[in-house]
């Protein structure tokens, strides 16, 4: 089977490429306060499989591309445990903008599925 | 995915080795990145150790290498990511190899013109602050240094220009569209505080930031009076006609002695309205190149190697 692991490690970071942005906006729509990397790294860790349980390493640009889009805003706190912390927190574009993911993620993952039931594995 | 660390390297067992490896894994890259990366692994560290009390810290990093990554991969990651993000930085590249026209007049199009242009007018209330900020700091410390209080007011001094080089550099940033450091420079909670204040002191991008808020001064004067010149005599030139066709008898261009308006055929007011519209967009030009040098200056003075 390693001979398609290359295939199968191209498409999860195509996969992943939209996918984490949708889930770091989900969870931070869902935060009752202001998140920094780590927990919704954790959180991630909690609930993500498949490509969500890819390296979190990953997660701290897609943070800084979402603030830069405007979905996302920031401030830092200074803590006792290491570096001031970044915490974030969804802005109303962002959720606006999250509603239409998720509507285009549902209708895509409906339609999928409907595509897949067909194949036998 | 794969969590194996690469067998001539063993996975690292402290934070500081973690991180040195990490800088070495991302040797060459953008210093910029390397700094933001670099912050970014210490902050899940530390709190991965924190939430964590009790377990050793070989232990800590094991699992961290599994969940945030090994420090290769981890470079990896932010190397493809820093692809993405230059790409939606900067403003789509126009096609090459165009006409010369084209090219010459395509500088109007290109928003870090007026990013330049803007920070060319910046520079001067800037680099007056910078300059004020800089001399100021260094005459108080430096003269109450004989007196214990000095010491502190020019700790809080050097630090001061750390921040203020940070500042500086998301205007350069946002304005000339150079890639800087977003976070600050961060990765020396285990030294002991007195290592920390004589690395402020042996690191030499203190001392060319400082030097950066020195020249910043001339500089600024520098753009600033070119920019305005050359701005202002464009667009003289290229309201000449305007202003004589509606007879304004009070305007007039002098320049250097010469009024350009007095006594001239007809032919002469379209001619002045040409050479306004090349010297505007030859303005143009050379506030990119200003903006390049700027930011390659800015880069190089402010952006510090990362001191694991």
């Amino acid at each position: 089977m390693s001979d398609h692991e290359p295939h199968l490690k191209k498409f999860q970071k195509e996969l992943s490429a939209g996918t984490v942005s949708l889930a770091l906006l989900a969870v931070l729509a869902q935060a009752a306060e202001p998140l920094y990397g780590y927990l919704i790294a954790k959180q991630l860790e909690q609930i993500g499989g498949g490509v969500l349980s890819g390296k979190q390493s990953a997660l701290y640009p897609v943070l800084r591309n979402l603030e830069a889009g405007g979905l996302l805003e920031s401030h830092v706190e200074p803590s006792v445990s290491g570096p001031p912390r970044r915490y974030y927190r969804i802005t109303a574009a962002g959720r606006e903008v999250l509603a239409q993911w998720a509507a285009a993620w549902r209708a895509t993952r409906d339609s999928v599925d409907s595509v897949l039931e067909g194949v036998s594995i | 995915m794969n969590t194996r660390p690469s067998p001539e390297r063993p996975l690292p067992r402290t934070i500081p080795e973690y991180l040195e490896q990490l800088r070495q894994a991302l040797a060459g890259a953008d210093k910029a990145m390397v700094q933001d990366a670099l912050y970014d692994a210490e902050e899940y560290l530390r709190a991965e150790l924190a939430a964590n009390p009790g377990r050793p810290e070989a232990d800590v990093i094991a699992d961290v290498a599994g969940s945030y990554g090994a420090p290769e991969e981890v470079a990896d990651i932010y190397r493809e990511t820093e692809v993405t993000v230059n790409r939606a930085l900067r403003p789509p590249q126009p096609p090459r190899g165009r006409s010369l026209a084209a090219r010459f007049f395509g500088v109007a199009a290109d928003p870090y013109t007026y990013g330049s242009l803007f920070y060319m007018l910046l520079a001067l209330a800037t680099g007056v602050f910078y300059f004020t900020w800089a001399v100021t700091g260094i005459s108080l410390s430096g003269g109450l240094i004989i007196l214990i209080i000095g010491v502190p007011l020019l700790l809080l001094f050097l630090m001061s220009v750390r921040l203020l080089s940070l500042v500086e550099g998301r205007i350069v940033e946002a304005l000339l569209g150079v890639r800087m450091p977003r976070r600050p420079l961060y990765t020396q909670r285990d030294k002991p505080w007195l290592v920390r204040i004589k690395e402020l002191f042996t690191d030499l991008r203190t001392w060319s930031a400082m030097a950066y808020m020195l020249l910043m001064l001339p500089l600024g004067v520098a753009y600033f009076s070119v920019a305005i010149t050359l701005v202002s005599t464009a667009v003289g030139l290229v309201l000449a006609p305007v202003a004589a066709m509606f007879g304004l008898s009070g305007y007039m261009l002098n320049v250097n002695g010469v009024d350009l308006m007095a006594g001239r055929e007809w032919w002469w007011l379209p001619l002045l309205m040409l050479a306004g519209i090349v010297l505007l967009f030859l303005t143009l030009h050379l506030a990119r190149v200003v903006g390049r040098f700027h930011g390659w200056l800015a880069k190089h003075l402010l952006v510090r190697d990362p001191v694991v």
